[in-house]
């Protein structure tokens, strides 16, 4: 049985549910889709997706409509908590088992860590997780992935530099524990010191296939060494104390000036939105990577739909 | 002290000494019903003192949680007077329902009706995840 086959009826809630094999597949799909999607736009007619946001979304929301409309599919869903039956008290298990009843496919994002688990426990169709709380956020990750292959044409021994929210930022989460089962990645935690990874995110790291780690306060005394710089937004919604948010929002800004020492072929990254953390004046070089990585996402999501329904093509 | 051999039965052997009552609660023994006899800081030749607990006519009891509290002590299953089995308590590799998440962000705080489980990440430091969110704890 192919990769691609083996992922028929599967879940995704964190990086680690797929192999470093079904992923390589899913990126081989994703990259022939963004070669000629129009081959692919009858790939799942007649199928739904349901896509419950019970925090606000622009970008993974809309990535994964346009996803499944673009395979010739339909999409139903609410993108607020208070637009659903949440607000009455329903429990997300009783709201999910419900959709199973008319979808194929069950996209959640929910603020509560571990939400997603939750959902697939009493769903009968697939579920993706699109983002538990500060937790995961898997399907950023395959975007990260794909764009990185895409961009450096390989995804080991790579020297990936994160910076800004490495607590609550969950994309950094799920990105590292993804790249830690590459070989020989070398991670450079970049944050302040309120804003370190978490103890299960290290253990990933110390679980991986030759990872390793250096934690720093400073962007500038690492970033000559980097291949890859991954920027984060300080995220308002994951403090209970503003104060702390105001005092933390501003501690890395990327501009012009501090690419300079950067290598020539080091790219940057950032799962979007932005505030300020990037300069607008860093999206004229050409190693800013972002706005690619957001419709790289959708590649990556017509692929893991295609494959989730049994649908794709090896 | 002198307490009584049992015929048929569970006892369970050196717990660390003044943590009986708790292993109590942690077996869900109900004292109202079951006969139960709980011998604190007892003679022990290995640890000094230790505490005993003996339970009749109850054989079938949840041990995984009393591992998670004293995974030094011994469980001596006792038929007809005879000793039938003898377990040394070690950690279980899953806790459920024994403590809660306190992780304020996990779905655990807010969705009904939900099991809080917790899988065992190293015996080594004793740290236990949470299933859902991946908060660790040591009990």
């Amino acid at each position: 049985m192919g990769e691609l086959e083996n992922l028929k009826g599967r879940n995704l809630l964190e990086p680690g549910d797929f192999t470093v094999a079904e992923q390589k597949a899913l990126f081989d799909l994703a990259d022939k889709i963004a070669d000629s999607p129009g081959a692919y736009q009858d790939t799942a007619k007649g199928r739904l997706l349901a896509a419950l946001f019970f925090e606000p979304s622009t970008r993974t929301r809309l990535s994964f409509e346009s996803a499944m409309l673009r395979l010739g599919g339909q999409a139903i869903g609410f993108s607020e908590a208070q637009s659903s039956s949440a607000a009455k008290g329903e429990s997300i298990a009783d709201t999910v088992r419900t959709v199973g009843c008319y979808a194929d496919l069950t996209v959640i994002r929910h603020p509560k860590e571990g939400s997603c688990r939750v959902a697939a426990q009493a769903s009968d169709v697939p579920v993706i997780n699109a983002g538990d709380g500060g937790h995961h956020h898997p399907t950023q990750t395959l975007t990260d992935l794909m764009t990185i292959r895409r961009e450096k044409g390989r995804l080991d021994r790579l020297r990936v530099g994160l910076c800004g929210d490495l607590k609550f930022g969950r994309t950094v989460h799920s990105l590292i524990k993804a790249m830690s089962a590459y070989d020989g990645t070398g991670f450079y935690l970049i944050s302040p010191e309120e804003l370190r990874v978490p103890s299960y995110v290290i253990r990933d790291i110390e679980a991986g296939n030759g990872s390793t780690y250096v934690e720093t306060r400073s962007l500038g005394g690492a970033i000559d060494r980097l291949d890859i710089l991954y920027m984060t937004r300080v995220q308002r919604e994951r403090f209970f104390n503003e104060e702390d948010y105001i005092r933390l929002k501003d501690s890395y800004i990327l501009d012009a000036m501090k690419m300079r020492p950067a290598r020539a072929d080091m790219i940057v990254m950032h799962p979007l939105p932005r505030v300020n953390e990037i300069a607008a004046e860093v999206d004229k070089d050409p190693r800013a990577v972002y706005f690619k990585q957001a419709k790289n996402g959708m590649y990556v999501r017509m692929a893991l739909i295609s494959a989730l329904l049994g649908e794709a093509q090896e | 002290m002198e307490v009584n051999e049992i015929e048929n039965g569970i006892v369970i052997d050196h717990i660390k000494a003044g943590t009986g009552l708790k292993a109590l609660s942690y077996l869900g023994i109900d004292t109202r019903t079951d006969t139960v006899a709980l011998i604190m800081n007892a003679q022990s030749s290995k640890h000094g003192r230790k505490d005993i607990i003996k339970i009749e006519n109850l054989l079938d009891i949840d041990l995984a949680s009393l591992g998670l509290l004293d995974c030094g002590a011994t469980v001596n299953y006792i038929e007809g007077g005879e000793l039938v089995k003898k377990v040394k308590l070690a950690l279980p590799e899953r806790v459920t329902d024994v403590i809660k998440c306190k992780n304020p962000r996990c779905v655990t705080s807010v969705e009904p009706a939900i099991q809080h489980v917790f899988l065992l990440v190293d015996p080594e430091t004793e740290e236990y995840r949470c299933e859902y969110c991946d908060e660790t704890v040591r009990f």
